[in-house]
């Protein structure tokens, strides 16, 4: 019996689908106090005042905080190893001390006996602010964003080989420039957050927390000033994460120290208008990038320069973004000489962060739509030039010589060739390409397009988990990760039912509780199925050796010759209806010898390597020559995740990411005027695929190349969908327009893409 | 996102609604399907003291043919126009425009009669009853008044309906069985405000086209009548290219189109062009259905 590899029923789904979620607007405590945020209506511009006497006034208002009253609390760190060069100095306070930044940057914090109550008085609060001039424009030159503070806090250069020389003896040189627009991950449940302090432990603590409970409880517990058994988080329910939801933003920080400070608890949920301009935006970089290229389209060097825009504040995720977009740009290709300079920019918006596929689906549209221009140039088919630069299977294990933190960075294993194949072949490329060509021919615009990407994740450093077993046979797997809905309960129990022998269904599994394991990692960069799948594994081991010990006295066999299925452990050798024992009762025997309550084995695993895996997206539109409205026909996704445990769930995360993406390349775009007024604060003009806009997404989980970097040989599934959206559908566009590579940003809206049908061939 | 606190009163009748407009003046605001006021209320955009619900106002939601015209009441919903209600060329137009308009649940609770008050410039409503020059029936404790669609939209969100009026009632002509009618919209989403809308329709008698009608939305501030391009229309037959040469001819009388970021001016006229032309093919192909 084995259930890795098995497209079992999510065990997350029975409390969701009969309404026993528990999301941060179904938590309350008695007593709580409601908060809300008084955020800033300009810019930038320096604050004269905040008269908050009227609200203070209002009936059922506790207090309103503004900067002063928060100013012995530090601005909010970056995550170790994320800051460079002057980021630091950019960091945002919880409350505005002197200058407002953007449209939304936090002035004033109300505390009410109600939600609507502390709304009204919001409401109330006057700041006086003397605006200043805003700096909206990315590609600016660089001048000063607060004092001592370049637009241009810092400028980076990622590389291997000799560039110069490659582009000296060049056959040919194609550049061009290709922007992604603003947008980001927008969960349709808003951030939320409920602090409150427990006397009885002498603790804080904070539910509805979200993705990374561990590493925020270290960064908290620092600007609270507490020590760390003096904070606890516990994860909720989780309508949708995205690298979005689960950071620490001020708001956060807000209502914990209101709930330590006032000794009441304090609740707070975001409302939509705020979630889009105070959560993390995304994804705006503008790439001047060019190829040094031989006849056959073979790349020889690559040389990018790319702006990002950061905001008006470092946040959490420091540099992070910028510089995977700098190592993940040459993607699955070979790309013998690279050089990627990158400029992180401040302007006055809301500060950005990553989003599902950081670096990644920004530089896939980069790095794709470079390789139609090539394409183009030269005259080649757009898919021979993929295929002379991908990696070849006997280069694998693949190093990319950069020093990504000391290292470089290892393609572990793959076959890329051999993958995109099975792709075309799955999708029927050749008959969809003679297809769209037919309705060209008969004066449609209609096109299709493959192109490919490359994925990385299941992060180290380490995971723990306690594998634990009661006397009854129940096992409770405890972990630090988290689960954004991407049904790393129903993952982390296939692998140790596998392991033990025993049914998934009956195994609960423990994520995002400080309280109940002293380390964890969250749910970020595609990881919880590789590090907390693998670390689960070893700790099952240890509970399945102490068991057959165990059953080894009572069936008077040597562990070695003993299995366990089905939740029974019998002789392997043995004909059915051998001698044998339960797992409970080996588990039972186990404690009544030991007098303990539980069998319980925690396990680290520790990974310094990332996988990558080869992927690969099809999209086919077609576009209304007299609107310029494009339609989604078909997309697809290939993907080798080397080993599905749950191939069902895969498609899921593919299916939802390329949704995603699809937005991002078509509609998702954080717009602002010229005096940094955000213009996309509603779902009114946000505007998020539906299922009216999607087809659907067919998927094609490969499980060509296990990873080597893990005994299970698990690579990471959380990203792909999405990474390479954005440039199949641009490629699409152009092969549908007759214009290949011509789409050199997204979203493409219809104004976008009628620009370029007016514009010159 | 939660309103600022309001006074909430029902009326159950229009009378009663027109009085408690009269009591309140501007602060007091009709509460209809919801659709439209709510959203602004909770961006606190709007802050009215005073909401009346006429949702219970008696007998406020019909469809009636009565002689030649067509009579809606105020508080008929949208999705009830989804299923054929009466006979007739207009009658078969209303489904094929009603899914247009935003989704099912909003559909389930907004109003004909919300629609018309709230003006947008891209609202199907709208550009239909401007198209047919629908008159727009008020009360107020003054008594009924009607006003003709060419000075009921005055400019975005805004009427000709006084603060103390309510809107009760809606007349479109009941289009003879010769008129075949056509709908065409563009926009970037299901279900999204239109950025361009087009309501055609003629009258053919022995293949030639002897009256017809051509509404733009979501062109301009307010729905506007291509009485230009219905020249156009006049006396010929249908084809293609009249089609054609109707759509350049209501993209040309078009005045001051809007300019946003969904869509230039320049864009707005050349879609005008084609939302027209394809109004038009949907009306004929429409009548030959029939
Ligand atoms: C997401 C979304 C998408 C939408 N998309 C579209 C679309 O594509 N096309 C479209 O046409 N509409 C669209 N709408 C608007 C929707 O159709 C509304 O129902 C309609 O605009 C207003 O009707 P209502 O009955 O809801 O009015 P309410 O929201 O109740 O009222 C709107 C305004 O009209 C006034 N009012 C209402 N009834 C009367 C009356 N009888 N007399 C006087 N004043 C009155 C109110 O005081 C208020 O100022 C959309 C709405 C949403 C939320």
């Amino acid at each position: 019996m084995t259930v890795i590899g098995k497209s079992v029923p999510r065990l997350e789904d029975r409390a969701l689908l009969t309404g026993m979620g528990r999301f941060a607007g179904d938590r309350n405590f008695d007593g709580q106090l409601h908060m809300r945020v008084v955020r800033s209506t300009v810019a930038h511009g320096r604050i004269v005042s905040v008269d908050t006497g009227a609200a203070a006034a209002m009936p059922g208002v506790h207090a309103v905080w503004t900067g002063a009253d928060v100013a012995d609390i530090p601005p909010i760190d970056l995550r170790p190893g994320s800051a460079l060069q002057d980021l630091e100095k950019c960091r945002q306070h919880i409350l505005v001390q002197e200058i407002v930044r953007y449209v939304g940057d936090p002035v004033a914090a109300v505390f009410a006996d109600d939600p609507h109550r502390a709304e009204d008085a919001a409401e109330l609060v006057w700041a006086e602010i003397e605006e200043l001039p805003p700096v909206v424009g990315l590609m600016d030159p660089p001048g000063e964003f607060a004092p001592g503070v370049s637009t241009e806090p810092a400028v980076f250069e990622k590389g291997y080989g000799d560039v110069d020389a490659a582009f000296a003896a060049a056959a040919h040189i194609v550049e061009c420039e290709l922007s992604v627009g603003r947008h980001a991950g927008v969960p349709l449940e808003t951030r939320g957050a409920l602090a409150i302090w427990n006397d009885a432990e002498a603790r804080l603590e904070f539910h509805a927390a979200a993705k990374i409970p561990h590493t925020n409880r270290i960064a908290l517990a620092a600007l609270l000033g507490l020590e760390l058994d003096q904070l606890h988080l516990f994860e909720g329910h989780v309508g949708g994460g995205f690298g979005v939801r689960g950071e620490i933003y001020p708001d956060e920080v807000l209502v914990n120290l209101a709930a330590m400070h006032f000794r009441r608890p304090v609740k707070w949920i975001e409302d939509r208008m705020e979630h889009l301009v105070a959560a993390n935006h995304s994804r705006e970089q503008t790439h001047r990038i060019r190829a040094a290229v031989d006849a056959d389209g073979l790349v020889r060097a690559i040389d990018d320069e790319f702006w990002f825009n950061q905001g008006a504040y470092a946040r959490t995720h420091g540099a992070t973004v910028p510089t995977v977009s700098a190592t993940m740009l040459p993607g699955p290709y070979k790309v013998p000489a690279y050089r990627a300079k990158g400029h992180i920019r401040l302007t006055n918006v809301t500060p950005a962060g990553t989003y599902r596929g950081p670096g990644r689906y920004e530089t896939s549209f980069v790095r794709e739509g470079l390789l139609d221009r090539i394409a183009a140039e030269l005259g080649l088919d757009p898919l021979d030039v993929r295929r002379v630069n991908l990696v070849a299977p006997d280069e694998m294990p693949y190093e990319r010589p950069f020093e990504v933190g000391g290292k470089p960075i290892q393609y572990d294993s793959g076959d890329y060739p051999k993958s995109l194949q099975r792709f075309l072949d799955h999708i029927g490329y050749d008959a969809l390409r003679r297809d769209m060509a037919a309705r060209r021919e008969a004066g449609e615009m209609a096109g299709a397009a493959v192109i490919c990407f490359l994925e990385l994740g299941g992060d180290g450093p380490f995971d723990d988990v306690r594998v634990e077993m009661a006397a009854d046979g129940a096992v409770e797997v405890v972990t630090g990760v988290a689960s954004v809905g991407q049904g790393a309960e129903t993952v982390i129990a296939q692998v140790c039912a596998e392991t033990l022998g025993i049914d998934y269904a009956g195994i609960t599994v423990t994520h995002g509780q400080t309280d109940r394991i002293e380390r964890g990692q969250g749910a970020r960069a595609s990881r919880v199925t590789v590090m907390t799948g693998n670390a689960t594994h070893k700790a099952a081991l240890g509970v399945r050796a102490i068991l057959l010990e165990t059953a080894a006295g009572l069936l008077q066999t040597a562990a070695e010759e003993l299995e366990i299925s089905g939740g029974t452990i019998r002789v392997a050798a043995a004909p059915e209806g051998g001698p044998s024992v339960t797992v409970a009762d080996a588990a039972a025997e186990t404690l009544r010898a030991s007098s303990g309550d539980r069998i319980a084995v925690e396990e680290t695993f520790e990974n310094d390597r990332a996988t990558y895996s080869f992927g690969a997206q099809m999209a086919a539109v077609s576009v209304d020559p007299r609107t310029a409205g494009v339609t989604v026909e078909r997309f697809a996704v290939a993907y080798d995740i080397g080993r599905a445990v749950n191939p069902m769930l895969v498609e899921g995360q593919l299916v939802g990411g390329a949704v995603q993406g699809i937005g991002g390349a078509l509609l998702e775009e954080f717009l602002y005027d010229e005096a940094g007024q955000p213009l996309s604060v509603t779902f009114a003009d946000y505007l998020m695929p539906t299922a009216m806009e999607v087809p659907d997404v067919e998927c094609l989980v490969l499980e060509e190349a296990p990873s080597t970097t893990n005994p299970l040989g698990l690579k990471s599934g959380g990203d792909p969908g999405i990474t390479g959206a954005g440039a199949a559908i641009a490629a699409a566009i152009g092969e549908a327009i007759g214009r290949p590579g011509s789409v050199a940003r997204l979203p493409v809206s219809p104004m976008r893409l009628r620009e370029i049908l007016t514009g010159p061939a | 996102m939660k309103p600022a606190p309001f006074e909430y009163v029902i009326a159950e009748s229009w009378d009663a609604a027109a009085a408690l407009l009269a009591e309140h003046g501007d602060d007091a605001v009709i509460l209809a399907g919801g659709q439209s006021l709510v959203p602004v209320m909770n961006f606190r955009l709007a802050q009215p003291a005073v909401l009346v619900d006429v949702n219970p106002v008696a007998d406020g939601a019909y469809l009636r043919i009565d002689a030649d015209r067509l009579r809606v009441g105020a508080l008929t919903r949208h999705v009830r126009f989804e299923a054929p209600q009466v006979g007739g060329p207009l009658g078969a137009l209303f489904p094929r425009v009603a899914r247009h308009i935003a989704h099912l649940p909003i559909r389930m609770r907004g109003t004909f009669g919300g629609s018309l008050a709230h003006a947008d410039p891209a609202s199907e409503w709208c550009t239909l009853a401007r198209t047919f020059d629908a008159v727009m029936v008020a009360r107020s404790v003054r008594g009924d008044r009607r006003i003709d669609a060419s000075d009921y939209f005055q400019a975005a969100l805004v009427n000709d309906l006084a603060d103390d009026e309510v809107l009760r009632e809606i007349e479109l002509p009941a289009l003879g069985p010769d008129w075949a009618c056509g709908f065409a919209e563009f926009n970037r989403r299901a279900g999204d405000f239109a950025i361009v809308q087009s309501v055609a329709a003629f009258e053919l008698h022995d293949g030639r086209i002897v009256d017809a009608r051509i509404g733009i939305g979501g062109a301009a501030e307010v729905p506007w009548r291509a009485d230009t391009a219905e020249a156009v229309l006049a006396g010929a037959i249908p084809s293609a290219s009249l089609f054609e040469e109707a759509g350049a001819a209501a993209a040309e009388s078009v005045g001051e189109l809007m300019t946003d970021r969904q869509a230039s001016a320049e864009m707005r006229r050349d879609l005008v062009r084609v939302m027209v032309s394809r109004a038009l093919e949907d009306a004929l192909a429409a009548g030959v259905e029939r």
